[in-house]
């Protein structure tokens, strides 16, 4: 089983419909919420460079954005 | 062949697809992403029926609605080219090609780059054009909201609750938005106002650091984590080439939403309707979907 962490607002569209994709595809994941947790946002930045949600990291691979094709590809989907 | 192809699942389309799905018509919805613009709508204080709800809340109500009935819908597709040859539609996108009698194009708009130097580069990098999705990442940090009007001012007041100091950067003399909303970030001691700016360069190492701006009188450059791109909208009309447009590229329609082409219609920001309105898509797509039933029930006469 993959270990999927997924960086994300509660405002964000695009981080609603990706969390539903792995829902839907039966993946489980850590949902961080960087709105609230201050310290999970610097997280995301120092072990992604990235500034934009939605961020996924699937086992030390960084996806971001919704990239559903890159998304199925690293779960074997 | 479908009677009807309804492209976008903003407003527009999705309403397009309650009142075609009410007909039991055969039609496919072709959507890049559901709730378009909606979706990335803060707060909504005027569709009819909600004093107030988030666009996230009002585009999974719109969704809810669609799910009452079997609708043919395929996501997180874009539409490439869309024409009409021996009166069919041939709409194709990134993956496949269909054919319908009618199309009703309900494909919205999309953010305006600013075309300086490091935007593509710092994009998601400090540089965003979604401040409902990322402002929360510029807690107590400096950022700019490029723009006047009402989207850059909705972005200014979601941003005071969260960054420490925001540069407004308006290229016009005076903000454009909305008065309540301009009263709103004037009240602000957090917010400085730079009219007659112009920001000519993002600048940064791995992430953004800072932005040249110049007025008419001097260039220089200021210290910021964070560039909010707000300078308006394009239509995603540039996938059809033969219809009407007006000179930003906007799908001219007339009252009954028909567009130039016979059997094409047209619902919501895409089209040159005088007012870019949550509620007037939706009533413009509902438009749109009747406008195409009676149009194939006259062809069968």
């Amino acid at each position: 089983m993959a270990n999927v962490k997924v960086y994300s607002t509660p405002t964000c569209p695009y981080c609603i419909r990706l969390k539903q994709f792995l829902k839907d595809n039966n993946i489980q994941f850590e949902d961080i919420d960087v709105a609230s947790n201050q310290q999970a946002a610097q997280e995301m930045v120092d072990k992604t460079g990235q500034m934009g949600v939605p961020v996924v990291n699937i086992d030390g691979e960084v996806v971001v954005g919704f990239d559903r094709e890159k998304i199925s590809q690293l779960l074997g989907l | 062949m479908y009677d009807l192809i309804i492209v976008g699942a903003g407003p527009a389309g999705i309403t397009a697809s309650v009142y075609a799905a009410r007909q039991k018509m055969n039609f496919l919805v072709l959507s890049k992403d559901i709730g378009g613009q909606a979706a990335w709508s803060g707060d909504i204080e005027n569709y009819t029926g909600y004093q107030f709800i988030s666009g996230t809340d009002l585009v999974a109500k719109f969704q809810e609605h669609l799910k009452n009935y079997t609708i043919e819908l395929k996501e997180n597709v874009e539409v490439k080219a869309l024409q009409k040859e021996n009166e069919i539609f041939s709409v194709t996108t990134n993956e496949a090609s269909y054919r319908a009698k009618t199309v009703v194009l309900a494909s919205g708009k999309r953010s305006k780059p600013l075309n300086v130097p490091g935007e593509a580069k710092f994009k998601n990098k400090g540089v965003t054009y979604c401040a409902t999705c990322d402002g929360p990442l510029f807690a107590n940090k400096t950022v700019a909201v490029v723009g006047g009007g009402n989207s850059a001012l909705d972005a200014t007041t979601q941003l005071i609750n969260i960054a420490q100091q925001i540069y407004l950067i308006n290229i016009a003399q005076d903000l454009t938005a909305d008065a309540l909303v301009q009263e709103k970030v004037r009240r602000s001691d957090q917010v400085s106002i730079l009219n007659d700016t112009q920001i000519s360069a993002i600048l940064g190492d791995k992430m953004v650091t800072g932005i040249k701006i110049k007025t008419k009188s001097e260039e220089k450059t200021l210290a910021v984590q964070g560039v909010f791109v707000e300078i308006g909208l394009i239509p995603n009309s540039e996938f059809i080439q033969d219809v009407e447009k007006n000179g930003i590229g906007e799908i001219k329609v007339n009252c009954r939403n028909e567009t130039s082409i016979s059997g094409l219609f047209a619902a919501g920001d895409v089209t040159d309707v005088p007012e870019k309105q949550i509620i007037i898509a939706a009533g413009d797509g509902a438009k749109c979907a009747l406008g195409a039933f009676r149009y194939l029930n006259r062809k069968l006469k």
